[in-house]
């Protein structure tokens, strides 16, 4: 399967966009290369960019790889995309707020009761529950992959807590450091305007009682969770406090932070604290990761929490398959980014269209994350199929299979050179009261084993710097 | 800032100090355990060492003799001590690390390499001189710590409570060694002291590493009566009392300019700082040097629990 790469397109003539990178990287001199690979390392591993536990004693800080050559959209590219992911974000708060009020969606047969019902991250709170400005999903990490010059298909909508901006900001970071001639000769365009984007976002979201200058805090569940060091680096961009569930307290359904100086209101909540967590007194009892009574101030709309609760609805891979129609159906326009064809398995015609074609198919658990839970048939053993067979009949409507996707490739530098990587792109939209915001660029991931489709970092995948060139 | 930060910035440099406390007080129970008892050297020693430490009630559920192993076993290395150099110093490194943001990096180095140390330690079978060697790196770090804190820190909140952490704990320590050997201190005619010579007087002024110092302030040979003028009453010796809570008003009046308002902290602070300037060792004396360091080390403790009060949960 020939894959379009990002910088020779199909037939091996160099794109736009990536003509000088192109000339670089053939006269640049390997030694020059591995050179700046290992200060990358060594930048990462000194200010402590880490993955998973940061925790306990000896504890194994990870690093995610990081590939030192830069992937590049055109201006044009980025233009169509950024439409596209802004379509997506609107469709998604209209389809969130109508499941938690009039329903029409489902009335109308646009999306099956059961899905929406059944669902375990649906909220029976959130019912006739309104959200400051009607915004539900405030920021969204919307994964999508490309198999052609004109085709981004969109593979996951993230609409509850979305995570990696961090590297997107330090991949920068480290690049400007590292290659500032690269940057002399491009005109990339800035992410690093994320944070005050983020933080406007917040602010314009504040419950409408709030002041002027509402007080936002950044909320994780603490130290031994995986995305720490993003938290604590969001919040220091952001200048806001970053907090755990016992620094804050709620009295008369109004949220307060223990600070030095006494209790300090807080008006809205980026919370990085899953549903089930964020409230002992409504959702899990055990949990001491939350605040007790947060959810009678939210439902009082004292505070606004970001991402609200219940849009789990929308991010999971069966209701993903809907999109298209929901977009339609709520927009009136036709989906600017693609769906990838997805069979649902609860149908019975798709379940036995999968079970035929398991071999050649992507299956995926409807709530999975992190490349776990799926079959990838082509790389499959036959045990692992069969087990997977048995998985899905067991119980179909926990599944959804997807063709394999001839994901684009952009140049790497690997052990023996310069060398084509399947990538995704994992772009932050952000929904405030006065319009969408994307700052140009994106996390790549990139599925650093020759030939492997799988970008997550969880399974041994890297990161690189994108670069949107301005107009 | 938040009451959580604040209380791991402050509990921090408390037991960064209490560390140090405990290794010095060691130090000085070798020291003396090592005298032929005709200088004053004696075996209980080890108890004092415990006593000063505050760990003699805890030490006697696990051991029967307090002998050199025992108590430094316990003291710097027992899990089951909640007051050991290692549990203190697994305490300040999971407080550096929740507010690793708040602290710089020397700040947290400091920390964590004297952490790392530990962790490489194999404590079964240590001999003296790996003691000694592990006792000098507790107070390295400790020395490494503060110095940096003083100078990379911002001055502002977070450096406040910071030091308040070391000054309300070194008054704490000072307090607790005098009051150990309170009986050693007693004015000249009395008889009880007479006994006791000169070499255990100058522990107490090992313990706290003021041993020249005082040779410079008072020029004298060392006499019971100065030096619990010293520890006490003197501004120029950092670790005497009267100079921690010369310390400690500076640092809460400071707290108090930022945030715009006193509180009962500042007054309670004020009130010990004035009656360590108004009294006189006379005094002291007449009324009980135990009764005065146990009052001492009540309102201490009592400030402890008001700068909590007011800031930090």
């Amino acid at each position: 399967m020939a894959a379009f790469d990002e910088m020779k397109g199909l037939n091996g003539h160099v794109r736009p966009g990536y003509r000088q990178l192109s000339e670089w990287l053939a006269t640049v001199p390997r030694a020059l290369l591995d050179d700046r690979r290992r200060e990358a390392e060594f930048l990462f591993r000194r200010i402590g960019i880490t993955f998973a536990v940061y925790g306990n004693a000896e504890s194994t800080e990870r690093l995610i790889p990081f590939d030192i050559v830069p992937r590049i959209l055109a201006n044009a590219e980025w233009a169509a995309l950024s439409k596209g992911l802004e379509q997506r974000i609107r469709a998604l708060n209209l389809y969130i707020q109508d499941v938690y009020s009039k329903r029409e969606a489902m009335r109308a047969g646009i999306v099956p009761e059961e899905l929406v019902f059944q669902n375990p991250v649906f909220r029976p709170e959130m019912n006739g529950q309104r959200v400051p400005h009607d915004i539900w999903v405030h920021i969204a990490g919307i994964d999508v992959v490309r198999i052609d010059p004109e085709t981004f298909y969109v593979l996951e909508d993230n609409a509850r807590t979305p995570s990696g901006v961090s590297y997107m900001l330090e991949n920068r970071e480290i690049m400007i450091r590292l290659f500032p001639e690269l940057f002399a000769t491009h005109r990339v365009a800035p992410v690093e305007k994320y944070p005050d984007e983020l933080l406007a976002t917040l602010k314009s979201v504040a419950p409408s009682t709030a002041p002027a200058d509402p007080t936002c805090v950044l909320l994780t569940p603490g130290l031994f969770n995986s995305a720490y060091y993003e938290h604590s680096f969001l919040a220091d961009k952001l200048g806001i406090e970053l907090v755990e569930g016992r620094d804050l307290f709620v009295e008369g359904s109004v949220v307060y932070m223990r600070t030095t100086e006494g209790p300090k209101r807080v008006d809205v909540i980026y919370r990085r604290v899953d549903d089930d967590f964020i409230d002992p007194l409504v959702f899990r009892p055990d949990s001491a990761l939350g605040v007790p009574g947060l959810m009678g101030a939210y439902q009082a709309g004292n505070v606004t929490l970001a991402n609200a609760v219940g849009t789990g609805v929308a991010d999971d891979k069966a209701v993903y398959s809907y999109m298209p129609e929901i977009i339609r159906f709520f927009l009136g326009e036709e989906p600017i980014l693609k769906n990838v064809p997805t069979w649902r398995c609860r149908e019975p015609d798709a379940l036995a269209y999968v079970l035929d074609h398991l071999d050649d198919l992507v299956v995926k658990e409807t709530h999975g994350s992190g490349g776990y839970g799926m079959l990838i048939g082509p790389k499959a053993c036959k045990d692992e199929i069969e087990s997977f067979r048995a998985k899905l009949k067991h119980d179909p409507s926990n599944f959804i299979a997807q063709p394999t996707l001839a994901l684009s490739t952009a140049p790497c530098l690997v052990e023996d050179g310069i060398a084509s990587r399947h990538v995704d792109l994992r772009p932050y939209v952000l929904q405030g009261k006065n319009g969408v915001r994307i700052v140009p660029g994106g996390l790549t991931r990139v599925a650093l084993q020759a030939g492997s489709l799988v970008v997550n970092s969880s399974q041994g995948g890297g990161t690189k710097d994108t670069w949107v060139l301005g107009a | 800032m938040l009451s959580r930060t604040a209380d791991n910035l402050y509990w921090l440099a408390r037991y960064v100090e209490r560390a140090e406390f405990i290794a010095r007080t060691l130090e000085v129970a070798q020291r003396m355990a090592s005298l032929p008892s005709s200088y004053g050297g004696s075996s209980n020693e080890w108890e004092s060492a415990l006593a000063a430490t505050g760990c003699a009630a805890a030490f006697h559920k696990h051991y029967r003799d307090a002998t050199e192993r025992t108590v430094t076993e316990f003291l710097a290395f027992s899990p089951d001590n909640p007051f050991s150099i290692v549990n203190c110093l697994e305490i300040a490194r999971s407080n550096a690390r929740a507010v690793r943001t708040a602290l710089t990096v020397e700040m947290w180095e400091a920390v964590n390499d004297i952490w790392l140390a530990l962790k490489k330690l194999d404590r079964r079978r240590l001999d003296r001189d790996e003691v000694n060697r592990f006792l000098d790196k507790v107070k390295e770090a400790s020395l490494l710590f503060d110095g940096s804190a003083s100078r990379t820190m911002l001055r502002r909140d977070s450096y406040w409570f910071e030091r308040l952490g070391h000054y309300i704990e070194r008054a704490d320590n000072t307090a607790r060694i005098l009051d150990v050997k309170y009986h050693l201190l007693l004015p000249e005619e009395s008889h009880i002291g007479g006994a006791l010579d000169y070499y255990q007087w100058t522990s107490v002024l090992r313990a706290v590493s003021a041993l020249t110092s005082f040779h410079w302030v008072y020029r004298e040979s060392v006499k019971p009566w100065l030096v619990a003028d010293f520890l006490i009453l003197n501004e120029q010796m950092p670790r005497s009392l009267a100079s921690c809570y010369e310390n400690i008003t500076r640092y809460l009046d400071l707290l108090a300019q930022q945030y715009g308002r006193q509180g009962p902290a500042q007054r309670h602070a004020r009130s010990v700082r004035s009656r360590l300037q108004n009294v006189r060792m006379e005094a002291i004396f007449s009324g009980g040097l135990h009764e005065f360091i146990a009052g001492f080390i009540a309102d201490n403790h009592k400030l402890g629990a008001e700068v909590a009060e007011q800031y930090l949960v």
